[in-house]
């Protein structure tokens, strides 16, 4: 059977358009209300990325950095967000989920004992940032035993030479970063720039899923839909905060905003 | 796990950067891979160089001061009665402290490279300090990341920074410490290493800084070896070396050239923050047993809960409230080359008191608590035991704690 990414990349391309992924923290700002984000956008979305909430992210702006911080302050724990996964596979079974986080928390776990309650809950694949590759090699090949994408993510400033290499060792889908930024940061390259560094990727291996992300919004995710996929994270952290501090319901809102991020790139 | 000779320990590593194939490494987002390889190249060419070492040599010497002086401490030999007790005074260093070695290193560095920013982090604000003060030096833009909490208790520094016309950027994220400055700047690098370079204050982050800083403070043992062999004619029988331990960086360097000795013949002791003595927090990884994780890019031995959270740390002494260490010292831990144990912050104040009332010296609260253990050791041991405690900064940066804690007396006017 083929990995529900890799699905959600053929339904999106035989509907002519980006899959849309979004990216939300693990607990935010609840056990309850994340699980509950993850079901209203579910129909919206096309991939899921759930962040593990790090309290040291060496690679995250301030959005998702408060997302964690109030995660981890309501008490989650690696086993909850395995539980939040497993509720949601209830609700929607097909739909790929995806882990974002940083190599200590698997490490501290035990890497066969994390892969092997990835693959019990329905975890799809693994981006773990501070993982690069080459040190990823043997981690990569365990999830693939596993049938979990490990993604590699690619930076403008990864050189041609590596890019090659990295793109020949990769699972089906890579993770392009738009620009010298942590996540969330003010888009400061035109996004017809962007493009034309994700097409120089793309033509290594036409075969491969790239999707591109940091520092995309509502304003530029229509700019750029001509990507295999589209991801959206700090701008739906941003939208929790925000509802929180208005003493609105989180879940409609990120719901509305999904709905509209999803409503640019058709 | 073996410590070999003939090599030194910087270079005792694999080809991803661990030492003992456990400790270090380049945990980093792809961002970063590039700069960082691109600066491993640039340093592995110039510290075999002639005359890039000779360009370091002299604004050792001639700017930083170098070498700094190592003495006697005979009123407070005579008050202990047991071993000798000498000082490394490494706080008469351009600034008051070691953190001007590394500074000095990453801005020559930067300006090989053409870079015209810097960036770095700062605890105790000495590495700050002493990076601002090199970037306006060698005409370098500084910007220096620094917890909120540690701005509002190391002010002098501070004020010494914005002086050097550095940005302070307050870091208000997590514990509000050392370990929240370290984070930030990485961060920023990620966003600006195009032009940026970044410094890392201590022997930590990813392996190349860990070799770069270490490279640069060992300044202190090629120094503090001449000069015990001017003393005693040569390297003493029976030599104990106290160094506190935060992230490393002083300690490493005072080790460094005796690193092939016999540790029964050249003992290395780092002492750890083990933090207000009625609190369960705590700056002293290797001593109390935490676990090996990841942070800053390095496998460590570092403070952390089951799930893998870094925990939050406490001590007086800004400097050594690190959750993490070096990979070097857990390295020299496992190897058992060195020993480690921990000083409280009372064990601290109680040293400093001890040594300004019997020597013309002021350790910072860091040293302090190396001194604290060498005093307690060195009544147990013989005369012809040689004891050195690394003063490795001086104690005006904490006039307000002091202050606070022991009263008005123990301030001095610097």
């Amino acid at each position: 059977m083929l990995n529900p990414i890799s699905l959600a990349f053929k339904k999106a391309k035989q509907e002519n358009r980006a899959a849309l992924l979004t990216y939300t923290v693990a607990g935010d700002s609840s056990k309850k209300q994340s699980l509950d984000i993850l079901k209203s956008i579910s129909k919206s979305a096309d991939i899921l990325e759930l962040g593990v909430p790090h309290n040291t992210p060496v690679a995250d702006g301030s959005q998702i950095q408060t997302s964690a911080y109030r995660a981890i302050k309501n008490g989650i724990k690696m086993n909850d967000i395995f539980n939040i996964v497993k509720e949601f596979k209830k609700f929607d079974k097909n739909k790929p989920i995806i882990l974002m986080g940083y190599f200590n928390m698997i490490f501290q776990y035990g890497e066969n004992r994390f892969l092997n309650k990835c693959n019990s809950s329905g975890v799809n694949g693994l981006i773990v940032v501070d993982l690069p590759w080459p040190e990823n090699t043997d981690f990569a090949k365990k999830c693939k035993k596993k049938s979990i994408y490990f993604i590699q993510l690619l930076s403008p400033t990864t050189t041609k030479k590596r890019l090659k290499k990295i793109i020949r060792d990769s699972h089906p889908m890579n993770y392009f970063i738009s620009m010298l930024s942590t996540t969330g940061g003010k888009l400061k390259v035109s996004p017809k720039s962007i493009l034309k560094n994700y097409t120089k990727i793309k033509k290594i291996n036409p075969k491969k899923e790239i999707v591109i992300g940091f520092g995309i919004t509502e304003k530029s995710i229509g700019k750029l839909k001509s990507a295999d996929g589209l991801v959206v994270g700090s701008a739906i952290c941003k939208e929790i905060t925000n509802s929180l501090r208005h003493r609105q319901n989180p879940v409609t809102n990120v719901s509305k905003l999904v709905k509209k991020l999803k409503s640019k790139i058709l | 796990m073996k410590l070999r000779k003939n090599i030194p320990l910087i270079d005792q590593v694999n080809k991803f950067g661990f030492w003992g194939g456990k400790f270090g490494g380049n945990f980093v987002p792809e961002t970063l891979k590039k700069p960082i390889e691109d600066l491993e190249i640039l340093f592995g060419k110039l510290k075999k160089d002639k005359r890039f070492i000779e360009e370091r040599d002299k604004y050792f010497k001639n700017w930083v001061g170098a070498p700094t002086r190592f003495i006697k401490l005979k009123n407070l030999t005579n008050h202990v009665g047991g071993a000798q007790i000498w000082s490394k005074v490494v706080s008469d260093a351009n600034g008051g402290a070691h953190k001007i070695y590394n500074a000095t290193v990453h801005c020559l560095l930067a300006r090989r490279s053409g870079k015209k920013f810097i960036i770095g982090d700062t605890g105790a604000g000495y590495a700050g300090k002493m990076l601002s003060m090199a970037a306006k030096k060698f005409g370098l833009k500084c910007k220096i990341f620094m917890g909120a909490k540690d701005i509002a208790r190391q002010q002098p520094n501070v004020k010494a920074m914005k002086k050097n016309g550095a940005e302070v950027i307050p870091v208000y994220s997590g514990s509000q410490t050392l370990v929240d400055a370290v984070s930030e700047c990485m961060r920023f690098w990620v966003a600006n290493c195009d032009t940026t370079a970044m410094c890392v204050g201590s022997t930590v982050g990813p392996s190349v800084f860990v070799r770069i800083c270490g490279w640069s403070t060992s300044q202190i043992s090629r120094e503090l070896k001449v000069q015990l062999i001017e003393e005693f004619g040569s390297i003493p029988k029976k030599l104990k070396l106290y160094n506190c331990v935060g992230g490393g960086s002083s300690s490493f360097g005072f080790w460094n050239e005796f690193m092939d000795y016999d540790k029964k013949q050249c003992e290395f002791i780092g002492v750890e923050a083990g933090g207000p003595a009625k609190s369960k927090k705590h700056a002293a990884p290797l001593t109390y047993g935490s676990k090996i994780g990841i942070l800053h890019g390095a496998l460590q031995y570092v403070n952390q809960n089951s799930d893998g959270q870094i925990e939050e740390t406490a001590s007086i002494s800004a400097g050594l409230d690190y959750p993490g260490i070096s990979p070097l010292h857990c390295f020299l831990k496992d190897t058992k080359r060195a020993r480690y144990t921990a000083a409280s912050d009372e064990d601290a104040l109680s040293a400093f008191k001890t040594v300004t009332k019997f020597e013309k010296l002021r350790p910072s609260l860091e040293p302090s608590h190396a001194f604290s253990v060498a005093i307690k050791e060195a009544k147990k041991l013989t005369k012809d035991t040689i004891v050195v405690v690394n003063s490795c900064g001086d104690a005006y940066k904490d006039k307000e704690i002091l202050k606070k804690r022991l009263g008005k007396k123990y301030v001095k006017p610097n």
